[in-house]
C-alpha cells in the first residue's frame, strides 16, 4: 500500500500550526493530520462511528481553525454598505442576533470564500457594535487582505486569533448544552445570542455544517480546553474528526470551500442562488452582479449536483463526468461513503443538460466507469430547529 | 506455509507455488472502516510493487501493491458483500487475492513477521 495513505503527518515541518486543543485531541486518541495549516483530529475511534453518532446522538468538533473576525466603525461610517459591497446577501436588513450564509465574491461575480455573518446585539462577548463573520481556515488570510482592500479605511477589522470554536451537533445537543448552558433552547436555527459558562463569556450560534441540529460556541481560547472537557463529560457528546465531518456535510449537500467552490464558480453555478437576497438582486449592485444575475435567468451553462453512485465503490474528488460520446463534460468536486445511507453519493459540476434530478450519467476515476443518477440535496434530510 | 510482509503493509502466505494476499491488520486500522475492496480478476498478470487491487475507506482509496510477481487466479469473492471482513480478519477471511508466483526468489526481499512487528513498530 502506498505509506501516503497510512502513515500520518505528525512531522516536524514548523509551518504547520497547533491550535489551543491539540494536547486534548492527542489525549482522546485523535489522530492528527495537516488541515488549513494546522494539526487537526481526523479521526477519535473512526469516521464511520462518529459519523453515526453525531446523526442519533452529539458531536463535538473542534473548529478552531476557521477565522473569526469582527467589523465595526467607530465614525459612524457605512459598516453594511461596506460588507455589501462585497457580498450579496442583504445585510441592512439583518437583525441583531441574526446570522446568515453568505459569500465573498470578487470583482468578477467568483466564489472566494463562503461564511456565516452576523449583527451582535448590544451585549456581547467581543464587546462591540457591529458585525460577526466565521469563515474557512484555509482561506481566512487571503479573504483578510482581500477584505483590506476592498473596504473603506473606517471599516475596521478584527481578527481573533485568541477565540476558539467548537461546533456542538446532532439531535441531542441541545440537551447536552443546555444542561451546561441554560437559556440556548430558546435559540433558533441562524440566530445568535451570549450567554455564560463558569463565569466565562460565550458567543452561541445555533447552526453547523452536518445537517443536524446543533450550535457553534465561540470562547476564549485560555478557556476551551475546560469547555471541551465538560461538554464530553455529558453522555451524548464525543469527540468528532475531520473525517465525519466531511462526510456529513456531503450528505447534507453543503458545499466544502476549495473542493466544491471556488473564484472561478459563480453563487449560481453553485447552486447557492438563495445567497443573493431579494433586495441585493433588485438592487444588483454586488460584485459580478450583471454576470450573475443573468445566470439567474436563462440558467448557467453548468451546475453543481448531487449524485447517487451506483455500486458499492465510491467515486471522489477529480473524477470525470462522461458526456453521450464518452468525452469529459465535468468534474466530481467532492465523493465518498455515505455512512448513513450506505451506499455512494458525490457532488458534481454538470452541464445543464444532465443537471435535471434523475438523470443517468456516467462517471470516469481510474479508467474505470461508474453510473451515478442526478439526485435532489440534501442527501439526508436536514434537522434545522426553526 | 511461511507468512511474509512489504514494507507497504501488504502480506503474502506461501505454499508451494502459490500466494494468498491480504493487507496488514495494522494497515486495516490505520485506514479506518472499509467500505469497497477492488480485487484483480483470476489471469491478471501482475508485477512486485504494481497495481494489484484499491481499498476504499470512508476517507480514502488506496492503492494495494502486489507483494510478489504472478497471475492472479482468484480474487476474494466475499469482499463484494462485505468489505469490513478486512477490518474484522486482515491477516485471515480478509485476503484480497491468490496468485500463483512466477519468481518465487523475491520472496527474499520481503521481511517475516518478526521482521514486520519491528518495522511496524517504527511507524
Amino acid at each position: 500500500m502506498s505509506e501516503a495513505d497510512l502513515i500520518d503527518d505528525t512531522g516536524e515541518e514548523p509551518a504547520i500550526l497547533t491550535l489551543p486543543l491539540d494536547a486534548w485531541h492527542r489525549a482522546r486518541g485523535g489522530r492528527m493530520v495537516e488541515f488549513a495549516g494546522y494539526h487537526m483530529p481526523v479521526q477519535y475511534e473512526g469516521v464511520m462511528p462518529e459519523h453515526l453518532w453525531v446523526r442519533e446522538s452529539a458531536g463535538l468538533f473542534d473548529v478552531s481553525h476557521m477565522g473569526q473576525l469582527l467589523f465595526r466603525t467607530d465614525d459612524g461610517a457605512d459598516l453594511d454598505g461596506a460588507l455589501e459591497s462585497v457580498l450579496p446577501g442583504d445585510i441592512a436588513g439583518l437583525k441583531p442576533g441574526r446570522q446568515r450564509y453568505s459569500l465573498l465574491l470578487a470583482e468578477d461575480g467568483g466564489i472566494l470564500d463562503d461564511l456565516m455573518v452576523t449583527r451582535l446585539p448590544d451585549e456581547n462577548p467581543f464587546d462591540v457594535q457591529g458585525l460577526y463573520m466565521v469563515v474557512n481556515g484555509a482561506t481566512k488570510f487571503d479573504d483578510i487582505a482581500y477584505l483590506l482592500d476592498q473596504l473603506p479605511d473606517d471599516i475596521l477589522i478584527n481578527h481573533m486569533e485568541d477565540q476558539a470554536l467548537l461546533a456542538l451537533q446532532g439531535p441531542k445537543a441541545v440537551d447536552a448544552l443546555a444542561r451546561l448552558v441554560p437559556g440556548v433552547r430558546d435559540l433558533v436555527f441562524m440566530t445568535g445570542a451570549s450567554f455564560e459558562w463558569d463565569g466565562k463569556p460565550l458567543w452561541i450560534g445555533r447552526s453547523g455544517y452536518t445537517g443536524e441540529d446543533g450550535f457553534e460556541i465561540s470562547i476564549d481560547s485560555e478557556y476551551v480546553e475546560a469547555l471541551a472537557d465538560a461538554l464530553c463529560a455529558q453522555p451524548e457528546v464525543k469527540p468528532i474528526g475531520l473525517g465525519a465531518r466531511d462526510s456529513l456535510r456531503l450528505e447534507a449537500g453543503l458545499p466544502l470551500y476549495g473542493h466544491d467552490l471556488d473564484e472561478a464558480i459563480t453563487p449560481v453555478v453553485a447552486d447557492l442562488g438563495f445567497a443573493l437576497s431579494k433586495r441585493r438582486r433588485e438592487e444588483a449592485n454586488f460584485p459580478g452582479a450583471e454576470r450573475i444575475l443573468a445566470e439567474r435567468e436563462v440558467g448557467s451553462a453548468v451546475k453543481r449536483v448531487g449524485l447517487l453512485v451506483e455500486g458499492r465503490q465510491p467515486v471522489r474528488e477529480g473524477a470525470a463526468v462522461l458526456g453521450a460520446d464518452g468525452a469529459e463534460v465535468g468534474r466530481v468536486t467532492s465523493g465518498g461513503f455515505a455512512p448513513s445511507l450506505n451506499v455512494p453519493i458525490a457532488m458534481a459540476y454538470v452541464p445543464a443538460a444532465l443537471a435535471a434530478v434523475g438523470t443517468r450519467i456516467q462517471l470516469s476515476q481510474r479508467g474505470k466507469v461508474h453510473h451515478a443518477t442526478v439526485t435532489a440535496m440534501p442527501f439526508v434530510p436536514h434537522r434545522y430547529v426553526r | 506455509m511461511s507468512r511474509y510482509f512489504t514494507e507497504d503493509h501488504e502480506w503474502v502466505d506461501v505454499e508451494g507455488d502459490t500466494g494468498t494476499v491480504g493487507i496488514s491488520e495494522f494497515a486495516q486500522g490505520q485506514l479506518g472502516d472499509i467500505v469497497f475492496v477492488d480485487v484483480p480478476e483470476a489471469g491478471k498478470a501482475l508485477t512486485k510493487g504494481g497495481d494489484a487491487a484499491v481499498v476504499e475507506s470512508v476517507k480514502a482509496a488506496s492503492d494495494v501493491y502486489a507483494p510478489v510477481s504472478g497471475t492472479v487466479t482468484v480474487g476474494n469473492p466475499a469482499l463484494a458483500d462485505n468489505p469490513a471482513l478486512v477490518n474484522e480478519d486482515a491477516e485471515g477471511q480478509g485476503w484480497f487475492f491468490k496468485l500463483t508466483l512466477s519468481d518465487p526468489s523475491e520472496l527474499s526481499s520481503l521481511m517475516d513477521e518478526a521482521a514486520y512487528a519491528a518495522f511496524v513498530a517504527k511507524q
